[in-house]
């Protein structure tokens, strides 16, 4: 239910041949060039998907008194047939958006008034209680992948975990991290949040990573053998939950990067899955 | 109790319960007693200096290009807004180099400003953006000696956002709450709307409720108010702050930003404090500089006290912390940074300093006995504990150390060389028992065992230092003969390569000390060392400055006149310094402020019955203090009193020695006066001096100082210099000439010169002195000559000096003297009468009335009215005084009136008839 007011304020009285208003919800999708070329990116975005739109009449044809005139409403959100009232979500592939357009039509002499407005949706949250799903890790040389001479890296030891990979959106990320052991100086620890977008059809699906936030936890050559905490908190208008449907996807990774002097990378991932409670 | 809780919820039980009970005592408010940042301020920035050239780099847009490269793409809204919060002039990038300390002082000052600015004009992006930019110049360790500094400086630019946030924030609430009505849950929703639309956009706090400025020196409601009665919009305007924070990308500005409004999260829960500090402590963790971090945790320390002294566990959490990094000062990381500044160890250990001492400052505040046994221990337990021992010394309860002294010591001694320097080890530990006695039994083994150290250190300012506070204790608990040791070692250490000249303010502060412990000062000069120590004072500035000092603690405690030969010689030789430093260009207030130490000296000496004795003092010190005329001025009144005192002894009957004795007296008088400058101090000596003779019969002195008086009253300036001020002398003349008239009543005349010699000669000079024009002093003069030759024409005086012989004995009466005297009279009386005709004119009538009539009332007091000529003169004058209608009425009726009342008295029924004689004028 959207409930509120409408404002309709004029020095002198406005005559109108009725208010109407509309609420209209869309899923947008678009291919990123990285994944299908540039041509087809441009062309073949996909149709956008219609999720609610719907119009009620307020105010039959006549006439506003002059001065501010409030109007109450409340709009029950119906969907179109079997579709889901996602959350408001705005990505770079994918965008969930719901407006509300109130129109008054006037007489043939006088220009049509149009006004609208975004709001946001928040899924109500899930009844069922999340269950933390703690993960611990390892890094050392070995554990790597995607290195080409392992000889020629310096040994260390981090070790550490997360407190749950399944997340509450509104409660940080949590964890700790010690360096037990490094030979090279430590230049920074960073985590990254990253999401995941994918846009799929009949013709194939197009995935597409792109980073959030990045945030430094550590600063230095860390003494060794000491717990840094691990702490983010979850940006509140470029997350949303993990979502999965048939067409689309939106999901969420962390890496956590180290930098060594000099010139070391080492990345650790680990998928989350957001929710609200 | 120490070790950190994991479980937030126990966490918050705990500080639940430590909340309702400090709702109980009321202890969550720091005491008076706690010393305040403010006061350490000043003194890091004066101590951690650099004359290397320091730069600020505000890295603007640099941001960008790394992110460029660990992102694989990067949605355009999250890199505009990246680059928003990084730059806060559109792709600026300020980097300045090679600046003096100076320069960096005033720009950092200017940040502040703009800081202040961009507030002001609602441009909350760009403060933050500022804020951001300074906290993270304090990651930066180039020039490492001026770090301390650097971080007073930013966390001032941070305290001032914390408290414009905070007082934002505050104002929403006080004005929503007393002006608005609850909102409906409609108004609600929709305010959230439209906040998250701006949100969309970029980050732009709600419009402001107020325009800022609300008073918030309510202080006191700000700490009642709860989370629940704070309205929706000032909620999420606070928690907009912190997402805005939480996403800052680099650790530090992200810890010092957030740090900083801590107090904000009591707007939004009671327990936002309590969780975010453990939080906040937990997160210095991953700054790897050992400096930076301790720097970071003394600030997370310094907000904490400030918000919430309560939540002890945080504090003392940072300590365990640090104690867990402290073997990073000597891991490779910093070692290697060490060498590449060219900094040792000693000089950047002392860096620590500042941040620790204030930790363990909060820490040990009001904290029990226990907590900081076990943190001794502790720190006991670490090597090369030096620095910890240090501030736990500067930070703990005096009393505390000051009962552990031999236990501190020996941990000093233990202490590796290399490290810390032990001077400073030793000189914390001296300004500690300054203040707290140790153990009675201890004390003489501390001050050995200290002593033995100090007197090995080398280097001169490191051993002044050091030698400087434990003089306190010396004197404190010590006699004179320890005091003497501590001095012969401070003398041998600091005269080769004349060393003392680069310490006097700390010699300087040793002698003050002293002084202050020492009130006898015979004990005092008999240390014997005291003066050798006061000749190291070679600057003369210095040393008159210590001169000072002592002379000033003598005129405070001295209570009994002295004529120890000791302290004699002492103080004559230290006044005599102060009075050499006197010269051409000394300011008047130093030689008022020398003349006054010398005079309290002068006055304490006495030598009893002794006066003799006294007198070749008086002797001696008028040719040590010949250029401080107020010295001589207090001599020649000494001498006076020396001279009156021997008359006193002898009841008024000289001896011929004592007569003697008092004569020579007069002669240092008489030759002391003429060196004076003060024109009137010259006058006023001579006719006290000469007063002083007489009383002691000694005539033809007397005579010569009255000579001298009336032979320099032609000298007296028209105008002379008073506080600064030019002003006319004839008032100060008038004064002075009305004093030496009732003097000269009962001077007797000279065997030798004419009747009345001295009146004569004076009247001389009165006549050919250049009297002002348009004054009427010089008749106001002759009125009061006119009483003087009254008084001496009666049978017998009023007064009489004991055993001298005035002229109404000499002549008994006689009726040469009387007609001599009458001739006087009449002269001056002939000169009033001749100054009032020339009072004639329209402007002067006013003066000519008052002066008749002054005139008139002197015939009446003084005149024989049953003289026809006297008579008559006196209505005439009666008739003047009115003639022009300016005379007052009333004080006319009042004279008449009082003629009346005298006619009716025994003898004087002629006033009936003058009575009769004086009309009254009536008013036209």
């Amino acid at each position: 239910m959207l409930s509120g007011v409408v404002v309709v304020s004029g020095k002198d009285s406005v005559q109108h041949q009725g208010v109407s208003l509309t609420v209209e919800g869309t899923v947008n999708l678009q291919l990123s060039a990285k994944s299908v070329g540039v041509f087809e990116a441009f062309y073949n975005s996909v149709k956008p998907i219609q999720i609610i739109n719907s119009t009620i009449e307020m105010v039959k044809p006549g006439k506003f008194p002059s001065g501010r005139t409030e109007i109450p409403f409340e709009f029950p959100l119906h969907v179109k047939g079997n579709r889901v009232l996602y959350e408001t979500y705005h990505g770079v592939f994918v965008n969930i958006q719901y407006t509300l357009r109130c129109d008054m039509r006037r007489s043939l002499l006088a220009k049509d008034l149009t006004k609208t407005c975004e709001f946001i949706v928040h899924s109500a949250p899930q009844k069922r209680k999340l269950t933390p799903s703690p993960v611990a890790f390892t890094v050392t040389p070995e554990t790597l992948q995607n290195v080409k001479e392992r000889a020629l890296l310096p040994k260390f030891l981090i070790r550490g975990h997360l407190n749950s990979t399944n997340c509450v959106i509104t409660q940080p990320l949590t964890g700790e991290l010690v360096v037990e052991s490094s030979e090279a100086a430590i230049k920074s620890i960073e985590l990254q949040l990253v999401r995941v977008e994918t846009c799929g059809c009949a013709e194939g699906y197009a995935r597409d990573a792109t980073e959030i936030q990045n945030i430094q936890i550590a600063d230095g050559d860390v003494c060794r053998g000491l717990s840094v905490p691990i702490y983010m908190v979850f940006p509140r208008l470029f997350t949303c939950p993990t979502l999965e449907t048939t067409n689309f996807k939106v999901e969420f990774e962390v890496n956590i990067v180290v930098l060594l002097h000099p010139e070391h990378l080492i990345t650790e991932n680990f998928p989350l899955k957001l929710c609200r409670v | 109790m120490f070790a950190a809780s994991a479980d937030p919820a126990a966490l918050a039980a705990t500080t639940e319960n430590s909340r309702k009970k400090r709702d109980r005592d009321d202890n969550s408010i720091v005491g008076s007693d706690f010393e305040p940042w403010a006061s350490k301020r000043g003194e890091i920035l004066a101590r951690y200096t650099t004359t290397e050239k320091l730069s600020i780099n505000l890295f603007m847009g640099s941001e960008k290009g790394k992110a460029g490269t660990a992102i694989s793409a990067m949605s355009e809204k999250v890199r505009t807004r990246l680059e928003e919060l990084d730059d806060f002039e559109e792709g600026s990038q300020k980097e300045l180099l090679n600046l003096t300390q100076q320069d960096y002082v005033n720009r950092i000052e200017e940040l502040n400003q703009s800081l202040k600015d961009a507030w002001a004009s609602d441009q909350k992006v760009k403060a933050l953006k500022i804020v951001i930019q300074c906290s993270k110049l304090l990651s930066d360790t180039s020039v490492i000696q001026f770090y301390p500094s650097k971080f007073v400086l930013i966390t001032d630019i941070l305290d001032t956002f914390g408290k414009l946030v905070y007082e934002r924030i505050f104002s929403m609430c006080v004005d929503n709450h007393s002006i608005l009505p609850v909102p409906s849950a409609a108004e609600r929703k929709r305010a959230y709307l439209y906040k998250l639309e701006q949100a969309h956009s970029t980050f732009i706090p709600p419009p402001s409720a107020s325009s800022s400025g609300t008073s918030l020196e309510d202080e006191e409601m700000a700490y009642h108010f709860s989370p629940e009665n704070v309205n929706d919009t000032a909620k999420e305007t606070c928690l907009n702050w912190f997402f805005k924070i939480a996403s800052i990308r680099e650790l530090i500005p992200r810890f010092y930003v957030e740090a900083s409004i801590l107090k904000c999260n009591k707007f939004l829960s009671k327990t936002g404090i309590s969780e975010c500090l453990p939080r906040l402590t937990c997160m210095v963790r991953g700054i790897g500089d050992p400096l930076v971090s301790v720097y970071a945790r003394a600030y997370l320390c310094r907000v904490g006290m400030e918000v919430a002294p309560h939540l002890k566990e945080s504090l003392d959490k940072n300590f365990f912390d640090f104690l867990l990094t402290f073997k990073q000062i000597h891991g490779d990381t910093v070692q290697n940074q060490l060498v590449l500044q060219g900094v040792e160890l000693p000089s950047y250990l002392p860096l620590y300093s500042p941040a620790m001492d204030w930790i363990f400052q909060c820490i040990s505040y009001h904290a029990p006995e226990a907590l900081l046994t076990e943190m001794m221990e502790r720190c006991k337990k670490l090597a090369n504990n030096a620095l910890l021992l240090n501030s736990v010394m500067s930070a703990f309860r005096a009393e505390f150390i000051a009962t552990r002294s031999m236990d501190f010591i020996g941990m000093i001694k233990e202490c590796d060389e290399s490290g810390f320097p032990k001077h400073l080890l030793f000189r914390s530990l001296g300004l500690n028992l300054a203040l707290a006695n140790p153990p009675e039994s201890d004390r003489l083994q501390i001050l050995n065992e200290a002593w033995k150290v100090i007197t090995k250190l080398k280097n001169p300012q490191d051993y002044i230092n050091c030698a400087e506070v434990w003089v306190e204790y010396t004197c404190k608990h010590f006699t004179k003969r320890e005091v003497n040791t501590v001095l012969a070692d401070v003398i041998k250490h600091m005269t080769p390569d004349r060393a003392f000249e680069d310490s006097y303010p700390q010699l300087q502060s040793i002698i003050k000390k002293v002084i202050a412990h020492f009130h006898d000062f015979s004990v005092l000069f008999s240390v014997e060392k005291f003066l050798p120590f006061l000749d190291m004072f070679q600057k003369e500035s210095v040393r008159v400055e210590v001169c000072k000092c002592i002379m000033e603690v003598f005129i405070k405690h001295q209570q009994e006149p002295t004529k120890d030969p000791v302290i004699l010689n002492a103080l004559l030789h230290i006044c005599k310094t102060m009075h050499d430093s006197v010269n051409a260009l000394t300011l008047e207030d130093e030689k008022r402020m020398l003349a006054y130490l010398i005079n309290g000296f002068i006055k304490m000496v006495s030598f009893g019955r002794d006066f003799e004795q006294q007198l070749s003092f008086y002797v001696e010190a008028r040719s040590m203090f010949c250029n401080l005329e107020p010295v001589l001025v207090q001599l020649i009144h000494s001498v006076n009193r020396l001279a009156m005192e021997t008359r006193k002894v002898m009841k008024g009957n000289h001896s011929r020695k004592t007569a003697a004795f008092v004569r020579a007296c007069v002669a240092y008088c008489f030759i002391t006066i003429p060196s004076l400058v003060g024109i009137f101090t010259r006058l006023n000596l001579y006719l006290h001096s000469g007063q002083v003779a007489l009383a002691n019969q000694c005539l033809s002195q007397a005579d010569a100082f009255f000579k001298a008086a009336i032979s320099l009253v032609p000298e007296v300036p028209k105008m002379i210099n008073i506080d600064g001020k030019m002003r006319p002398s004839e008032s100060f003349l008038l004064e002075f000439l009305c004093n030496f008239f009732s003097t000269l009543l009962i001077v007797p005349d000279h065997p030798e010169h004419g009747v009345l010699f001295l009146v004569r000669e004076l009247l001389n000079v009165i006549q050919d002195y250049t009297w002002e024009d348009n004054s009427d002093e010089k008749i106001r003069i002759y009125t009061c000559v006119l009483h003087l030759l009254s008084a001496m024409s009666q049978e017998t005086y009023l007064y009489h000096v004991d055993k001298v012989d005035s002229n109404d004995s000499l002549y008994g009466g006689d009726s040469k003297f009387l007609a001599e005297n009458n001739k006087l009279c009449e002269t001056v009386m002939a000169q009033i009468l001749e100054h009032l005709k020339t009072l004639a004119k329209d402007e002067a009538l006013k003066r000519q009335s008052s002066l008749g009539l002054s005139f008139f009332n002197s015939i009446l007091a003084h005149g024989d009215l049953r003289s026809n000529r006297l008579n008559q003169l006196s209505v005439n004058l009666w008739h003047l005084a009115q003639r022009h209608g300016c005379a007052d009425t009333r004080t006319m009726v009042k004279t008449l009136e009082y003629i009346k009342k005298r006619s009716k008295h025994p003898d004087m029924g002629h006033l009936t008839e003058l009575a009769l004689r004086l009309p009254l004028q009536t008013r036209t």
